[in-house]
């Protein structure tokens, strides 16, 4: 099976390794990392720094809209070289193509309405899956028990349907975009979601998210991977040693905790 | 081409199959009242009647089935009031507003292809049958109705194989019908083509069977012998 996937993977080759031009691929629909403004154009914290980056490397950026379950198939494709779309690098995804180091990281939660009975639930501030002690085990039952029978929302293709397949029996509801899946949370269709904190926050800001609030714990480690990389093809290594360089260049001299502060209001740098 | 991976999908996408055809021929029963019953409005004659139905098909056919599901299932949920009404248990459900969405659709497509049906009976027969003094009621149900089945029936069969197809739409409000699995398979093994194959496959087979069962029963009315 990772035979066939490998080798399906025979990437585009390009020429000379000379990157004049970089074509980076988003999703537009996951605020604030990347997302449409009401004149339609991209605009998010991957933006902006997709722009520093590419500054850094010398190169020109140019940004290609993708529906995010084709988002890897069309960088495997070469419809774009890079992706910068609030992936996180997680070893699934590293089967088939390779990442740069983060650039930010953030842990999942999860989301309800206030008149929910999931709005009091309590639990320990933190879950991380790297650690399999009785707490990471206690807590994960103590979510699935608070949830089993109701209807739990995840977006398509991502860590977090990933981790409600595997830890929760919850009645699953997946989605192409998190706009999608926010309208029928506060439509009450679904009792509670899972995704990223920073996404979840710029909803509840909006009229239509006032009565959305976050409970349980910071989810984090494990299959939800090591924080938000540049997603590269495998045949592309001089592309991620370029990524790689620029990305610790611009936390090190502190344009992602800028950038982080701007769009997050806290600083989700590595 | 990775055949290991069309076989194991094959038997998910099939999985799909009972919802599509439940979502499918709910919708077409529920469709076709609806589609008799604006058939009957158009030509009724009287412009209280004829003028909604003329702009109920107007407004369906003019506007992407796509935006009319997003209009039912996330634009309806918007409302305060509807999200508080009787009505509520129904539309909160994607299966439903599926359902409502097609049916809708069918019915307003299919209400010009029996309006067409029911316009192409002679008037030398409804007058024939007045002059054997059979009532109006009486006239519809053995003269028009019986002659607008047969006059409709290839244009209906079509209408039954875009509904197929149609269906597929309805994966975008979290149903895994045929295309709704094959999507989530692809989200995860980054496999358009193949997966699709055979979820077009699945759907090739089924309109297969669909066209055969119109071919039969239009063999049956003689349409072939009427042309």
């Amino acid at each position: 099976m990772v035979g066939l996937m490998i080798s399906a993977l025979s990437t585009v080759a390009f020429a000379d390794g000379h990157w004049s031009t970089i074509k980076i691929g988003t999703e537009g629909a996951y605020e604030p990392w990347n997302f449409t403004d009401s004149d339609g154009n991209l605009v998010g914290a991957e933006l902006d720094l997709a722009r520093d980056l590419c500054a850094r490397m010398n190169a020109e950026c140019e940004f290609v809209q993708q529906d995010w379950d084709g988002i890897i198939p069309a960088l495997v494709n070469g419809k774009y070289d890079v992706i910068m779309a609030g992936m996180s690098v997680t070893e699934e995804r590293k089967k088939t193509i390779s990442f740069s180091k983060a650039y930010m990281t953030e842990p999942a939660r999860f989301f309800a309405l206030n008149s929910s009975p999931l709005s009091t639930f309590s639990s320990a501030k933190n879950l991380n899956l790297d650690d399999d002690g009785d707490s990471t085990s206690g807590t994960i039952s103590a979510l699935n028990n608070a949830m089993k029978g109701m209807n739990v929302g995840v977006t398509v293709a991502t860590i977090h349907e990933d981790f409600a397949n595997k830890y929760l029996d919850s009645n699953l509801k997946v989605y192409p975009t998190q706009d999608e899946m926010n309208l029928d949370l506060a439509a009450g269709r679904i009792d509670a979601m899972l995704c990223d904190v920073g996404t979840a926050e710029a909803f509840m800001e909006t009229a239509g998210g006032s009565d959305v609030v976050t409970f349980g714990p910071n989810v984090f480690g494990g299959l939800l991977g090591e924080g938000v990389g540049a997603g590269i093809r495998q045949g592309d290594a001089d592309l991620k040693a370029m990524f790689d360089k620029a990305i610790a260049d611009a936390a090190a001299d502190g344009t992602i905790s800028k950038i982080s502060m701007q769009w997050f209001g806290k600083d989700l740098a590595p | 081409m990775r055949f290991e991976l069309m076989y194991e999908s094959f038997f998910k996408i099939v999985e799909g199959i009972p919802l599509t055809l439940q979502v499918v021929s709910i919708s077409t029963i529920l469709g076709i009242f609806l589609a008799v019953a604006v058939a009957l409005m158009r030509i009724s004659g009287n412009r209280l009647m004829s003028l909604p139905a003329y702009y109920f098909v107007y407004l369906i056919r003019g506007t992407p089935l796509l935006l009319q599901l997003y209009f039912v299932y996330y634009g309806l949920s918007q409302f305060e009031a509807i999200r508080e009404s009787i009505l509520w248990p129904i539309l909160k459900e994607p299966y439903w507003c599926g359902i409502i969405t097609l049916t809708i659709s069918t019915g307003a497509y299919s209400s010009e292809i029996i309006r067409g049906g029911i316009l192409s009976v002679s008037k030398n027969y409804i007058e024939a049958s007045g002059a054997l003094g059979l009532s109006q009621i009486k006239t519809f149900m053995l003269i028009t109705l019986p002659i607008t089945v047969r006059q409709a029936l290839p244009a209906y069969g079509n209408e039954l194989i875009l509904m197929v197809k149609a269906s597929s739409l309805i994966s975008i409000v979290t149903l895994m019908e045929i295309t709704g699995i094959a999507r989530t398979i692809i989200s995860k093994t980054y496999a358009p083509v193949e997966i699709f194959l055979v979820a077009g496959s699945i759907y090739l087979v089924i309109n297969f069977i669909i066209v055969m069962f119109v071919n039969l029963a239009e063999r049956r009315l003689g349409i072939e012998k009427a042309t």
